[in-house]
């Protein structure tokens, strides 16, 4: 057994939730850039220009990339040779979010019930996914998620008669209907399989992963570039304004499922796509 | 069309502009969210003044980040505009003239700024940095309990928005994809 003391945990949430905030991973930058070269339509041009300068700036400055900091989502990928001291191992993570977000001038989001609407003041609790693994390490991520395009998101129960087909309908069905709100250009993340709640997750997941990474499978590694690409005919553009650059990637999560069903949820993101990770 | 305009917006102005045309906004704005609209409509409804003259503002849904030592403002980008739907047309009708945000809005929203005379603006989502530097002022006006979500006031200079709606309901996230759609013949 190795010991890890949760302090080190809640100083790594900290850490991580200001860093993430305030720098866009390269591997989004990259990809911003790369559209920004091929897009053809002077409008989404003059608005990717903006959108690298904000990120620029905020880099330079320190300062949140965009004002909705976001739900803290943080997956912790905890190895089973591990043995948490002194204290919770959740009230850790939450204090390091409560710690982050007062210290870096983060926006405090998050309301203690759906329906009351009171804000808790210190954007707590995190939305902790935790998965056991091998080994003896502690791998933290935090991802800032926004909800102006969490709002758009949607998942569905497809037939498994539906098939292939179904599943390209719906993803590009979700991305019609979320139009210029959810501050294109998008990441797409799409999970199916599973339960209802586990094709949600796949989604989510599927977000985090770099975009100049493809589904290691050929067959959704094709489908990714497939539905991108039709994503990209769609002429939503950056705002909304018109062009070709709605998403900077599409990312495909699958896992298996019931004889009976084709669970399939589609988690949008917004092009500030922020995840940073340490291991312990 | 480029304009550079100051606040207030009279119902004068807002009529010259047309959906595509890019605006710099000089002067004073006011941040509302849901929140905040919820509250100030409830006042109208009970016939109570509100904590700020609406006649010919122009109200910015944001909820910044906080500001740091020595700054005006933290990040300060638009949020999603249709969870205001409910609440905008009674604020039109009352004279407001100016709204940004981002994203689609309502069929009421703008049969309320075809009647009265508004226009609706959108600023770059997820651009708070940069957005944030022609902020140059901002001050508490009501619900601080709201943290963000308060009714603050702003002092812009060179505000950059573009008209997403005009006061005749044209409307750029339909005409600009179609435009653009029109130059991507097979």
């Amino acid at each position: 057994m190795r010991e890890v003391e949760v302090s080190a945990v809640t100083a790594a949430v900290k850490r991580l939730c200001i860093e993430a905030n305030c720098n866009l991973p390269g591997d989004v930058r990259r990809r911003i850039q790369d559209c920004r070269s091929a897009e053809t339509w002077p409008v989404a041009q003059n608005v990717l220009d903006q959108i690298v300068e904000n990120y620029e700036i905020a880099q330079a400055q320190q300062a949140p990339i965009c004002q909705d900091t976001g739900m803290a989502c943080v997956f912790l990928e905890v190895g089973q040779e591990v043995h948490f001291t002194g204290g919770a191992l959740y009230d850790a993570v939450h204090e390091g979010v409560r710690q982050g977000y007062a210290e870096g001038y983060l926006r405090k989001s998050v309301v203690s019930d759906p329906l009351e609407r009171k804000n808790t003041g210190d954007n707590t609790p995190a939305m902790i996914y935790c998965d056991l693994v091998p080994g003896d390490q502690v791998k933290i991520t935090v991802a800032p998620k926004g909800f102006g395009s969490e709002n758009m998101s949607q998942i569905k129960m497809l037939k498994p008669s539906d098939g292939l087909e179904g599943v390209k309908k719906f993803v590009l069905q979700v991305v019609e209907d979320a139009g210029p709100n959810p501050c294109p250009p998008i990441v797409i993340g799409v999970g199916i399989g599973g339960t209802f709640d586990k094709a949600a997750l796949l989604a989510k997941k599927a977000l985090m992963r770099p975009l100049d990474q493809p589904n290691a499978d050929p067959f959704y590694r094709d489908l990714e570039a497939e539905l991108l690409e039709k994503v990209n005919q769609k002429g939503i553009g950056p705002q909304g304004f018109g062009g070709r650059t709605t998403a900077l990637g599409l990312n495909i999560e699958v896992m298996p499922t019931h004889i009976a069903g084709l669970p399939c949820a589609v988690n949008i993101n917004c092009h500030v796509t922020r995840h940073q990770s340490a291991v312990l | 069309m480029d304009y550079q305009l100051t606040t207030p917006l009279t119902r004068e102005k807002v009529r010259q502009l047309r959906s595509g045309d890019t605006v710099r906004l000089t002067g004073v704005i006011y941040t509302a969210r849901d929140a905040a609209h919820k509250r100030l409509v409830e006042l109208v409804k009970e016939g109570k003044p509100l904590p700020f003259d609406v006649k010919d503002a122009t109200i910015y849904y944001v909820g910044p980040t906080p500001a740091k030592p020595g700054q005006a403002i933290g990040s300060a980008g638009p949020t999603t505009s249709y969870r205001m739907d409910a609440y905008a047309p009674t604020l039109i009708a009352l004279g407001e003239t100016g709204m940004i945000g981002k994203g689609k809005r309502s069929d009421e929203v703008v049969a309320a700024m075809k009647e009265h005379g508004a226009v609706y603006f959108g600023a770059i989502g997820g651009a708070g940095a940069l957005l944030s530097k022609c902020i140059k002022k901002a001050e508490l006006v009501a619900y601080e309990d709201l943290g963000a979500e308060a009714i603050r006031r702003l002092e812009v200079e060179d505000f950059p928005v573009v008209v997403i709606i005009d006061s005749q309901g044209n409307n750029l996230y339909e005409s600009g994809r179609k435009d653009y759609l029109s130059t991507c013949g097979e």
